[in-house]
């Protein structure tokens, strides 16, 4: 299966609305090279303005740029995108309810190797939690541009998150993306894999470890953590009765929780959680570090076999 | 305008300040106080070109009133300048009012933008103006800051995203009154020579009377006139100015007049005492 870095996706979506010469602008804080909007630098520089290292700063400038009528995109890394510059977007951005996208790099923590000041663990739970704020976390490099693309013309402001390594390609132009709306890629009534982000593609890999042990798994691409598809929950809670999220993130608040929230409110079954338990990351290849933090297809098989175990009958 | 409309003006609004601070028991008459005369000569010498009919026009000029606790000088120009009735002074901080502690766009017609986390206001001045630029519009964007804000790091990188973008229709303004909420700035973090600290930050630095409504009518033409990138008035202020147990005391930073100071203060502004 083809590797592409879902970063790449976000460039390739700039630099289409930029060729169809869209009222945009791509701020980014001297990361450029890494976000890949250097690629928008280098071929429409009217839509680039490199801020510098001043996060902060940047998404101030960007809700000006919105205030003055332009979809404004930033980017950097996402721990800083999130972190550093949180109150700018609680305050200016969600509270004026303004055009900015957040487009968070290196998000979780196959960063690998810079360690984890650098790893992205805490942002779902940062964004989620704000009034008018929606929040996107695409599974590969196609979703990615697609996403890129379509909270341009989503009003308010919207948070993507997307990794730095190459991730297999699980979705073609033809798949389904719409904001708010989960893509069921198979369904199996023993359990429910509810998952976002690189992590699709290890629940799909666990499905196929499961088949061959008899049991039989609904995956879903959860792009959208908020809003979030409600009814998708709800309709293969009542149909497998117990569900297994997945995220590369922090469980405390993030992408398990907000499914929590829903199933606890609406259709509660049994849900186990596969993510980082209240930890911070550390240096190490992505592969090593997928696996010592327990984010890899055989952990979601673990997981959902405590979830069927909990189910009653 | 002439000179004496524009202080009468200014008494006006501070006859506002004062009584609708008092009527909702909280806020801030200190820092709103000092701003009376800035925002008068803004909104009613058109130094700032607006159509209270049609505020949101696009092509106005933009105020960013970073230091949002000084919404209530704000809301009484708007009300005075006739974006919306003078009684929605009486609703300050009520439940369901427009005119929030802090304020919110979204509720005040004529208000460009919400604020109320102190050091923000001039980032998104600079991205207002790099947009109207960018657009080919003339418009100007003026962004009024405390001088106990400059505390705040972001401020700095405005300042420098503003002066490497050579955004030369910005337009910021310093509210130096040298108090603020835990007492002098001096001698809670110096600000040093701000003076030279803007200027060599690559602005232009324009020195007046915050005060004296002629001075600030030069000290905008100045800045107007110059093309080269963004301008900063540093406005000599004095906190809670036209009311003396007000003036120059942190203690007056957020906290309402009861009735009997309040009664003191306008005879004061009113030039009765």
């Amino acid at each position: 299966m083809e590797k592409i870095p879902m970063r790449d996706g976000y460039g390739n979506g700039l630099l289409k609305m930029c060729g169809e010469d869209r009222n945009i602008m791509v701020l980014d804080a001297d990361v450029s090279k890494s976000t890949r909007t250097n690629w928008v630098a280098q071929q429409y520089p009217d839509h680039f303005l490199n801020i510098g290292i001043s996060e902060q700063d940047m998404i101030g400038t960007a809700a000006g740029l919105a205030l003055s009528g332009i979809v404004t995109y930033t980017s950097t890394y996402c721990v800083f995108l999130c972190g550093r510059a949180w109150d700018q977007i609680r305050t200016t951005v969600c509270y004026n309810n303004l055009n900015v996208k957040l487009g968070g790099a290196h998000a979780g923590i196959s960063v690998g190797p810079d360690g984890a000041t650098h790893q992205s663990l805490e942002d779902i739970a940062l964004m989620r939690v704000l009034p008018n704020m929606t929040v996107i976390a695409p599974c590969d490099s196609v979703e990615t541009e697609k996403a890129t693309i379509a909270v341009a013309d989503r009003p308010g402001p919207c948070f993507l998150r997307f990794g730095r390594e190459a991730v297999p390609v699980i979705t073609d132009a033809d798949s389904p993306f719409e904001i708010g709306r989960a893509n069921v890629l198979r369904e199996g009534r023993d359990a429910a894999v509810f998952a976002i982000g690189p992590e699709v593609y290890q629940a799909l890999e666990a499905a196929r470890i499961l088949d061959a042990q008899g049991i039989h798994i609904t995956v879903v691409n959860m792009h959208t953590i908020k809003p979030l598809d409600g009814a998708c929950i709800e309709k293969y809670a009542a149909l497998c009765g117990c569900i297994v999220t997945a995220e590369e993130h922090q469980i405390n608040g993030g992408f398990g929780s907000a499914v929590a929230e829903y199933t606890a409110l609406h259709c509660p079954v049994p849900i186990e959680m596969v993510g980082v338990r209240d930890s911070f990351g550390e240096s190490g290849t992505p592969d090593e570090l997928m696996e010592k933090y327990h984010l890899i297809a055989p952990d979601i098989v673990q997981a959902v076999r405590a979830a069927i175990a909990r189910r009653r009958g | 305008m002439k000179t004496q409309e524009l202080n009468e003006m200014s008494r006006v609004i501070r006859r506002d300040i004062l009584t609708m601070i008092n009527k909702a028991g909280s806020g801030h008459p200190g820092g709103s106080l000092s701003l009376a005369e800035i925002l008068t000569v803004l909104y009613f010498d058109d130094v700032m070109h607006v159509r209270p009919q049609d505020p949101d026009w696009n092509g106005r000029d933009r105020l960013i009133l970073s230091k949002g606790h000084s919404a209530p000088a704000l809301y009484s120009v708007l009300a005075r300048r006739g974006f919306y009735p003078v009684s929605w002074l009486d609703t300050l901080r009520r439940l369901g009012s427009n005119l929030q502690g802090h304020p919110h766009a979204d509720r005040v017609p004529g208000l460009d933008c919400s604020a109320g986390s102190l050091g923000q206001g001039l980032s998104i001045a600079d991205g207002i103006a790099i947009g109207l630029r960018r657009q080919g519009s003339d418009a100007r964007v003026y962004c009024i800051m405390g001088d106990g804000e400059l505390q705040e790091g972001q401020i700095w990188e405005a300042v420098l995203t503003a002066a490497h973008n050579k955004v030369s229709n910005l337009c910021g303004i310093v509210d130096w009154n040298h108090v603020q909420l835990d007492g002098r700035v001096e001698e809670i973090k110096d600000l040093g020579d701000l003076p030279a600290k803007w200027s060599a930050f690559g602005w232009n630095v324009i020195e007046c009377d915050g005060h004296d409504v002629d001075d600030l009518k030069r000290a905008f033409e100045e800045a107007r006139a110059y093309t080269e990138g963004p301008s900063v008035l540093l406005a000599h202020t004095i906190k809670g100015k036209g009311v003396s147990f007000m003036e120059g005391q942190a203690a007056w930073h957020g906290k309402a007049p009861d009735d009997e100071q309040l009664a003191q203060a306008l005879a004061e502004i009113d030039g009765e005492v």
